[in-house]
């Protein structure tokens, strides 16, 4: 087989795993910048009660861009861009199952999120309803620039669907001889279940949008109870995709963890079956919870019920999954490299986030929690500390494995605890700001509020600062890091990538490996 | 699953570089731009045809896009490229793709029940709510939805009067509804007629398949031609039905949420038979022009007959959920 392109066509009509899984990667890191740049105008408006730098109505198409960009931008293309480059080396496949379809999935995302932010610079201004776009704000109170939203969330699911259809083919179809399922690495498995939440949810999202459309240009009531319909069925479409879309986020970060840590426990994962169930057991409950995130919209009674134990439920299998990793560790041969840091952070901080939402759960104390800064604080915990952190730790991990060259550690480890220390000073105040009853996504506040605040926004910026020196060392990486050409970077990684020269060939597994 | 593999097994063809993608991208860009542009300009009231040249553009380069695609494929096939095992991932991608379909008309037939079970009751002073007394007084709940509860407070001028009024207007309730008529009326219910039609094409398109795998191609191609009449046929009473809808019974996409589930449904529905009938219709092609398809190797067309049953059964649902119950 050929060897890749010269110039920008090996990008652009690429159809090799590991260059879009690349292309997915950087894209998803220019988007974390763009959505970050947002959160840090937040931050700055709010580092002071009253309004100093933004206009109101800025502040929400703020909120909104961050949470759009991040979660579509940032966060998912980043996994698709892991499981691009890992799972058909880590199952013994020669490339995707359908590699053509692969960059199509890759190349519209670009278009999409030029569609949506460019809706910043649009008369009326960029989508200013919050990222779980409500109606009717969203709908009758929503600026023109909702039309152009809603095709470019249309855009992400088509693409989103198409990777994940890609994925679950690669790993029913591409697996060596003998690479049973319960043989497949935990990332590889997560994944698999990830990819059938977003195949089933994101047709639903876009439906949701579909719905929208139609109430804004066609004159239909889905969402106005002028003619039947009702505003809060939009709530209860948009969490049926919601509340699996939030496992599509931690799923795939749940399963990194479960490579980095044996790795550098130096002993296998504990409780490797358990892990495979309770993944299921999670994905298989995120269908039946999603009201959990209207307790307050005036529910009846059976149902705020329902809808709390079963999301208390959750609670079990994903304690499973952090008893197996602290156990893996437990009396294992540890050592702190800048991937383990980030693993060891993720368990403890996203734990935090778990009970925070076992919190939030209980719909009579969800009365006073709701939307307020508390709910903010939760989901950062769990989307920052739980998927961000995965993400820095496998890029970590993999990136002597994919450029062939060691980063530097120390500058790994600097970022790491800068990193912590700016999330966390950013974070953990916002719990006693929710408590306290700050409402959230409101550019002012009372005085009573202003000293967590600042404290609140200088975290924030510190955690900024920490992703430029991550940027920078991978930068450095790839053209002056130290080489490395050994297998087997990390002393007892187990896996097919570390049977693989560093840098990896542009093909590998041409003929699958046998696996015993 | 795990495949078989020996030194004489073929290698999975991987492609090593395609523009197919960045051109299906760039048209389905255009698509978007195209569309919200043209929508967004339509509702300013300042239209002109220009708006829409882009959606168009993007419509037409797609098309273009997506038939080189295929033909690449299918001439990658007939080359004998496609091992054994990268047709298992044409099936399975087809198969989940279909399961995302599903998931999509779920949506759709959710809200229905939604509102059927929940909202409207609730409408009308059911439950624990004071929606009624303070908004909607007068309305009360009946499926089909006759009477919107803007129709209850005395139309959209009574409502902008009282200081709500939704941007997106008016919704009066319609004249007549698309129910079941009653036996009597059966033969002159146009949605009778359509899903007889659906399902014998459903099943002349099985008599299709089981003759192409006894290699009888005559059977086949009568077979297929039969099918896509009978599909076509349903699409033209469906568009019969819609006529009926609008000019004689006053049933609008903005007739209240029965006329939004109405349309969105059957709508959806009937863009999904075009599109099958679209893709059978180049299958068929294939067979009488090119002789494609033999005993063993005929994915196109077991893919597009697999997306034919799919729409086939949600038209059972629908008639179900939309016209009797």
């Amino acid at each position: 087989m050929a060897g890749p392109d010269k110039g920008f066509s090996r990008w652009l009509l690429a159809t090799n795993h590991k260059d879009i899984g690349a292309l997915y990667l950087w894209f998803s890191f220019a988007m974390f910048l763009i959505g970050g740049s947002f959160a840090m105008i937040i931050r700055a408006e709010l580092f002071q009660p009253g309004l100093q730098l933004v206009e109101p109505n800025f502040f929400n198409q703020m909120t909104t861009m961050h949470g759009l960009v991040m979660v579509f931008g940032a966060i998912m293309p980043a996994f698709v861009g892991l499981a691009n480059y890992m799972i058909p080396i880590m199952i013994g496949a020669p490339d995707m199952a359908l590699p053509r379809m692969n960059n199509l999935s890759f190349w519209i995302l670009p278009f999409a999120f030029a569609i949506l932010v460019s809706s910043l610079f649009m008369e009326g201004g960029a989508p200013n309803f919050g990222w779980t776009f409500y109606a009717p704000l969203s709908t009758t109170y929503a600026p023109p620039s909702v039309t152009f939203f809603i095709f470019g969330v249309h855009l992400m699911g088509i693409s989103s669907i198409m990777g994940a259809i890609n994925i679950v083919a690669t790993i029913f179809n591409l697996r060596a001889p003998g690479m049973t399922l319960m043989k497949m690495p935990l990332f590889v498995w997560t994944w698999l279940i990830t990819a059938f939440l977003l195949i089933a949810v994101m047709p639903v999202l876009a439906g949701a949008v579909t719905m929208m459309l139609m109430d804004i240009h066609f004159g239909t009531s889905f969402f106005s109870a002028a003619g039947g319909g009702d505003p809060v069925l939009f709530q209860h479409i948009f969490w049926f995709f919601g509340h699996p879309e939030v496992y599509i986020i931690i799923l795939p970060a749940f399963g990194v963890v479960s490579e980095i840590i044996p790795t550098f426990s130096r002993k296998p994962l504990f409780g490797y079956a358990s892990m495979v169930y309770a993944t299921a057991a999670i994905a298989f409950l995120s269908f039946i919870v999603w009201a959990h995130h209207m307790f307050t919209v005036g529910m009846p009674l059976v149902g705020e019920l329902y809808f709390m134990w079963a999301t208390m439920l959750i609670a079990v299998p994903t304690a499973a999954k952090v008893f197996n990793w602290i156990t893996t560790m437990f009396k294992g041969s540890l050592t702190f490299e800048t991937p383990m840091l980030f693993s060891i952070a993720f368990v403890f901080l996203f734990t935090l986030g778990g009970l925070t939402g076992l919190m939030l759960a209980i719909a009579p104390a969800d009365m006073q929690y709701h939307d307020s800064y508390f709910v903010v604080a939760h989901f950062h915990y769990t989307m920052v500390a739980g998927a961000i952190f995965s993400i820095s730790a496998s890029v970590y991990y993999w990136l002597p494995k994919w450029c062939g060259r060691m980063y530097n550690e120390t500058m790994g480890k600097v970022h790491f605890w800068i990193a912590f220390l700016g999330f966390n000073l950013t974070f953990f105040p916002q719990h006693f700001l929710g408590l306290a009853g700050m409402p959230r996504r409101i550019p002012d506040y009372s005085i009573q509020f202003a000293d967590f605040n600042m404290i609140s926004s200088i975290g924030a910026f510190i955690y900024g600062l920490a992703q430029l020196i991550f940027l920078f060392n991978i930068i450095r990486t790839i053209y002056f890091g130290e080489k490395t050409t050994k297998e087997q970077t990390w002393e007892s990684a187990r896996g097919l990538e570390w049977t693989l020269p560093s840098p990896l060939p542009f093909h590998t597994f041409e003929r699958p490996p046998s696996i015993k | 699953m795990a495949h078989k593999e020996d030194g004489a097994t073929p290698r999975y063809y991987v492609p090593a570089r395609s523009s197919m993608a960045i051109f299906s991208a760039t048209a389905l860009a255009m698509i978007a731009l195209g569309a919200a542009s043209g929508m967004n300009s339509m509702r300013a009231a300042n239209a002109s045809g220009g708006d829409w040249l882009l959606l168009y553009a993007g419509l037409i380069a797609l098309a273009i896009t997506l038939a080189c695609w295929f033909s690449l494929t299918i001439r990658e096939n007939l080359k004998g490229m496609n091992s054994e095992q990268l047709k298992v991932s044409y099936r399975i991608g087809m198969q989940w793709f279909i399961f995302s379909e599903v998931m999509f008309f779920a949506a759709f037939f959710g809200v229905l029940f939604y509102v059927r079970t929940l909202a409207g009751p609730w409408l009308s002073g059911d439950g624990a709510g004071v929606m009624n007394t303070l908004l909607w007084p007068g309305f009360d709940y009946a499926w089909p939805l006759m009477d919107t509860p803007q129709d209850a407070i005395g139309g959209v001028k009574e409502q902008a009067k009282a200081g709500f009024l939704a941007n997106n207007g008016e919704h009066t309730g319609p004249a007549r509804n698309m129910s079941f008529p009653g036996w009597e009326n059966l033969l002159h219910w146009l949605p009778f007629w359509n899903t007889t039609l659906l399902v014998l094409s459903s099943i002349w398109l099985e008599f299709a398949h089981h003759s192409l795998k006894k290699g009888n191609r005559k059977g086949f191609n009568f077979w297929l031609a039969l099918t896509l009449i009978f599909g076509f046929v349903f699409v033209y009473l469906q568009y019969l039905e819609y006529h009926e809808a609008y000019v004689d019974y006053g049933l609008y996409l903005n007739s209240g949420i029965y006329g939004a589930t109405f349309f969105m449904l059957t709508g959806f529905h009937g863009f999904h038979v075009i599109m099958g009938a679209g893709i059978l219709t180049v299958q068929f092609f294939r067979s009488i022009m090119k002789k494609h398809f033999t005993k063993e190797d005929h994915f196109g067309f077991e893919a597009a007959s697999w997306y034919w049953h799919f729409v086939d059964v949600v038209w059972i649902f629908l008639v179900a959920v939309v016209y009797v119950y």
